[in-house]
């Protein structure tokens, strides 16, 4: 008998709570930390890691408690360092940002052998082709992530830099300033 | 009435220098027109600001002179004519006149020594033509703005039709040192130029000009207003001699008190800005239905042995216009392309000469600016002299310490590059040069932006098609498991009812 009370009252304190945290699941649903969504657009998306956190959205929200430097993504550079000390009043140091270097994948066309592996993982895209078809790149959606060349059985993808052409060409920064001789 | 109170209104000129001007010895001798014609030509598919032409000849083909080789595409586009007679040779990646000398498409033209004309076309009265068809044929013609800007000018003239602008000024400035092809034109060609201007206004159904050439030139002031007595119309006024004059806002503010707001075109204030040698290929294109083929270029600086105003086909090498020129290679401690302010530097002498190519100067060491970098001695000189009103030593400031939105911020967009700033610097800072690298380091992160914004598009596109895919199969799945049950089902009952 007193076991059926137990089972009773148990099943009963477990309805009830159940109950209420349903109730509050609904009601008194925090809102995410619209910060952190801010954030989470200003970077990369690409999920790359480089940072140290599973992805962008948990760097974003190290960003938002304070815990990690506004200058913790490397494919952003200094551009996205100071979008978001900007948007966190931050503090910035850029002196030991690297700024990234641009790099596209390309399919050697000698060794490709139309295995489907990289375009199955490219997290955009950005590889066209067939099976038993030799495999190309779009450049200008490339992310340079490299998870394509992790997969590549015959390592004929490999990053190369971006080549420098009319359109992309830009003015160097003054020498002085690079070396740091001049204070400002 | 309201004269007294002259005071009070803002001052028509704002910052600007007053470098040496080193026009003479170019300025006083005619325009030469005797260069012998070079062996080959290399001409860039795109000379102009927009889309590159797109080329419609093959390699092997023979063309005369004029005949169209590429043609404009899209909007905003020129198309480029053969610069003389002979045959094509190669359509490929050659160095462009450029301080990069990357490669750039190019027609290669070999010469055949005759320069023969294509029949051109006989044109009567062109002001019975509609202005429409003015503009037309300025566009077919290939004619960009020569000043140095490029811009398409059929383009400039359909924008003043369509904004019903009053006033057309022509850039007769020429602010620039060392320059003096516009000097030059205005004094021997005073008849065509205006009457490139009365062609102007007609295609952009405008009934007023004014042509400012600043006070330094006035032979080719008295040369002009001569030309111009019969044409009420047009109007011949000095302004002062200032760098940067030529800038558009600074003509516009000098000449009709009107201020262009941030990011406005000038047609959208009523004015629409055409340089003098511009003016002149309208006449040469709607008189004589001769496209853009040959520019007068000034070589100078202090290592041309015979500086002088030349006319030059198009495509021209440099080499060959320095050989002309009497060029002493081991004095050149820099070729500069434009004027010595605004001018690129070039690595070598193997690039064309294209529309835009003002002024070639082969500069010597002494002429150059020192490049020692000192520290900032508080002078501000640099925002006395700035013409757009900036404050150049704090954007400096800011892009060194590589914080480029803070740059933005104070006005880096309003810069024009004219370089006032870094030559009054008595520190010689290189504060130009910071806001050309900051320039394009703003631009390659907008362009990042954006990329960053297509690229989070495709991978929501991926995702979605994966999900897709996954439910797909999982309704096959399911549809599979359903059949096989029906289908055992169905052999139940057919057993059942056998047995």
């Amino acid at each position: 008998m007193y076991v059926l009370y137990a089972i009773i009252s148990l099943t009963g304190l477990g309805l009830l709570l159940g109950l209420l945290l349903g109730v509050a699941g609904k009601y008194l649903k925090v809102e995410s930390n619209p910060v952190v969504d801010e954030i989470e657009a200003l970077m990369p998306g690409s999920q790359c890691g480089q940072c140290g956190f599973p992805g962008c959205r948990p760097a974003a929200e190290a960003l938002a408690e304070g815990t990690a430097p506004a200058t913790l993504c490397p494919p952003g550079g200094s551009a996205l360092a100071e979008q978001i000390a900007a948007l966190l009043g931050m503090e910035l140091d850029l002196k030991d940002v690297q700024e990234p270097e641009a790099l596209v994948a390309r399919v050697s066309e000698s060794t490709c052998t139309g295995c489907t592996r990289c375009f199955k993982v490219c997290p955009t895209d950005a590889i066209v082709g067939a099976p038993k078809q030799i495999h190309a790149v779009v450049a200008d959606a490339c992310i340079a992530c490299k998870r394509c060349v992790e997969v590549c059985p015959t390592e004929c993808l490999q990053m190369h830099p971006i080549e420098v052409t009319l359109r992309n060409w830009r003015w160097a920064k003054p020498r002085a300033a690079v070396l740091g001789e001049l204070p400002c | 009435m309201l004269n007294g109170l002259g005071w009070l209104k803002p001052p028509r000129i704002r910052g600007g220098v007053h470098a040496e001007e080193r026009k003479a010895n170019t300025a006083t001798q005619a325009i030469v027109s005797n260069f012998p014609l070079p062996k080959k030509l290399y001409i860039p598919l795109q000379q102009h600001v927009g889309k590159p032409a797109e080329p419609l000849i093959r390699v092997g083909e023979t063309v005369l002179k004029g005949q169209l080789l590429a043609y404009s595409q899209g909007m905003i586009s020129a198309p480029v004519h053969a610069p003389s007679s002979g045959t094509i040779v190669d359509v490929n990646d050659y160095p462009a006149p450029h301080p990069s000398a990357l490669p750039i498409r190019m027609i290669v033209l070999e010469t055949d020594g005759k320069d023969q004309w294509l029949e051109l076309p006989e044109i009567g009265d062109p002001f019975q033509l509609s202005p429409e068809n003015i503009s037309l044929r300025v566009g077919a013609a290939g004619i960009v703005g020569l000043g140095g800007a490029t811009f398409p000018t059929a383009v400039k003239l359909n924008m003043g039709r369509e904004n019903h602008i009053d006033t057309l000024i022509i850039n007769g400035a020429e602010c620039e040192p060392y320059l003096s092809c516009d000097d030059r034109q205005m004094q021997e060609r005073s008849e065509q130029i205006i009457d490139g201007v009365r062609l102007m206004l007609h295609g952009m159904e405008t009934h007023h000009a004014v042509v400012a050439i600043e006070d330094n030139k006035t032979n080719a002031f008295y040369a002009m207003a001569a030309a111009a007595r019969h044409f009420p119309a047009i109007k011949v006024m000095q302004i002062p001699t200032r760098y940067p004059m030529g800038w558009d806002r600074q003509l516009i503010r000098y000449v009709t008190g009107r201020e262009v707001p941030v990011g406005c075109r000038s047609s959208e204030i009523g004015v629409t800005i055409h340089n003098v040698g511009t003016a002149f290929a309208t006449h040469k294109a709607i008189r004589h239905g001769q496209p853009l083929v040959s520019r007068v270029i000034t070589v100078s600086g202090g290592a041309v042995g015979k500086p002088m105003n030349v006319e030059v086909p198009l495509g021209t090498l440099i080499a060959e216009l320095f050989a002309f020129c009497g060029v002493d290679s081991t004095q050149t401690a820099r070729i500069v392309m434009g004027g010595p302010m605004m001018g690129d530097s070039l690595p070598h002498t193997g690039l064309p000469t294209v529309k835009a190519t003002s002024g070639v100067l082969a500069l010597t060491q002494a002429e150059l600016k020192s490049t020692d970098e000192q520290p900032c001695i508080r002078c501000a000189s640099c925002l006395t002299v700035c013409p757009a009103g900036l404050r150049p030593v704090d954007m400096a400031n800011h892009i060194k310490a590589n914080q480029l939105d803070a740059a933005v911020d104070i006005g880096l967009k309003d810069c024009i590059s004219c370089g006032c700033c870094s030559y009054i610097c008595p520190s010689n800072i290189p504060l130009v040069q910071y806001f050309k690298y900051a320039s394009g380091e703003v631009a390659a992160r907008q362009q990042a932006q954006h990329k960053s914004e297509q690229t989070k598009k495709l991978m929501a596109a991926r995702q979605m098609r994966l999900e897709r895919i996954a439910q797909q199969q999982l309704e096959e799945e399911q549809a599979r498991i359903a059949a096989k049950k029906e289908r055992e089902r169905l052999q139940a009952e057919q057993e059942t009812a056998a047995s």
